[in-house]
């Protein structure tokens, strides 16, 4: 086994210190070291996004960053994006359009959607499915995903008025 | 995942000081991480380059654009000094891969790494761009040597490229609609010394079209293109596309391109 590295970041708002071993991956560390199971590992090899999370503040892939890569950076899981409320909106709109089935691409679709709004308040359909484009659902067709950010976008738009 | 050690230097000395025979220089690891994960690539050692203060600068001084081998695709297509300089550049990077990828995978890694189906090598060889490493300067037109190969040496690192501005350029892909990979990539600049037309996705690695270059000198229109292919003979044949579906695919890409480059 190489040497631990001592890893020192933030997830969630809260300081975390821990000793890694370097292959261990951030999605493998936020579930394993962290229990935050939020995160899911699907294909583990960059393809079907279910393990994104954000990285000071931009969507990555946790199957395909190591834990040791992420010195001194800010995480947020889907738990942390629910406890804020910051997903809020877009996760009742997603339960109003029944826009997951069995629910295991969801957490990286919320996160996907979030950065999306983020940087874009008003996407057509076409933006939107093109930035979900990293985001692979298996159950519904993704019809109803980009029906509950649409909406979700265009009530925040409203809200602002 | 085999097991390695892991080095974060903070400096391209220090980087290239650890260089060893079955070390790998870690960038974004979007390409990197896949393969270690199949088992096709075991580095004894890992050497992140992510804590090399300036590493993904990216500037623009009238005539050049010059992006750090750490610079994001993300980075890249939110600036807007390269969108305003090298539009053609920004939107490039805006279409390689998906989100995700794009803020983790960088300018350095994509040039090192060579993949044929890349997108930056088009832009690179299209706009006739130079490779700084630690060590000297190399024209993209001698960077790409083959599928995944290139000119650098063992103990050398890419740290930045930069890119004449063209007087218009545009880049038009024919891409894997899952994994958004270039079946078929064309780069088409006009410059003062001439039209440049880069072609990736279609061979073993990035090559210019010199008929469609000769052509388009002449008049830089998307007819002059009529009637000119790239012979299908060294194309790649896969289940994406066959070699002559991908040298039609290059005539057609080469046209879009010159269209959206005003031609």
């Amino acid at each position: 086994m190489t040497a631990p590295i001592i890893v020192t970041l933030t997830v969630n708002g809260e300081p975390v210190n821990r000793a890694v071993e370097p292959r261990l991956t951030l999605a493998d560390f936020l579930r394993d070291e962290l229990g935050l199971k939020g995160t899911h590992v699907g294909c583990e090899h960059g393809v079907c996004g279910a393990c994104t999370v954000h990285l000071n503040g931009a969507t990555v892939r946790g199957c395909l960053t190591f834990a040791v890569q992420c010195e001194g950076a800010e995480v947020e899981t889907v738990e942390g994006g629910t406890d804020s409320g910051r997903l809020k909106d877009l996760q009742d709109e997603f339960v109003a359009r029944n826009a997951l089935q069995c629910g295991y691409c969801t957490p990286g679709m919320l996160l996907s959607a979030a950065e999306l709004l983020e940087q874009n308040p008003a996407p057509s359909r076409d933006e939107i499915r093109e930035h979900l484009s990293g985001n692979y659902c298996r159950c519904t067709g993704y019809q109803a995903i980009v029906d509950a950010i649409e909406t979700t976008a265009r009530k925040r738009v409203e809200l602002e008025r | 995942m085999y097991e390695f050690n892991y080095h974060r230097p903070g400096s391209v000395d220090e980087a290239v000081g650890l260089i060893s025979e079955d070390a790998k220089i870690l960038a974004g690891g979007q390409s990197l991480l896949p393969t270690m994960k199949l088992r096709l690539a075991q580095p004894s050692d890992m050497i992140d380059l992510a804590g090399i203060p300036g590493l993904s600068d990216i500037s623009v001084d009238g005539s050049t654009v010059t992006i750090g081998a750490t610079a994001t695709h993300a980075s890249v297509a939110a600036s807007s000094a390269v969108a305003g300089a090298i539009p053609a550049l920004a939107k490039l990077a805006s279409g390689i891969g998906d989100a995700q990828v794009r803020n983790m995978g960088t300018m350095g890694g994509s040039v090192a790494n060579a993949d044929p189906a890349a997108d930056y090598p088009a832009a690179l060889v299209g706009l006739g761009a130079t490779v700084h490493t630690n060590s000297r300067t190399v024209a993209a037109d001698d960077f790409f040597t083959g599928i995944f190969e290139t000119d650098l040496a063992e103990n050398e690192i890419v740290t930045k490229v930069s890119f004449p501005v063209p007087q218009a350029a545009a880049y038009v892909k024919f891409a894997n609609p899952a994994s958004r990979y270039a079946i078929v990539g064309v780069f088409v600049a006009k410059t003062a010394d001439g039209v440049r037309v880069a072609v990736t996705g279609a061979g073993g690695s990035v090559f210019r079209a010199s008929d469609m270059e000769a052509a388009l000198n002449g008049n830089f229109s998307a007819s002059s293109l009529d009637g000119i292919a790239v012979a299908s003979d060294d194309l790649n044949s896969d289940l994406h596309a066959s070699a002559d579906y991908r040298a039609h695919l290059v005539s057609v890409m080469a046209k879009r391109a010159v269209q959206a480059a005003g031609g």
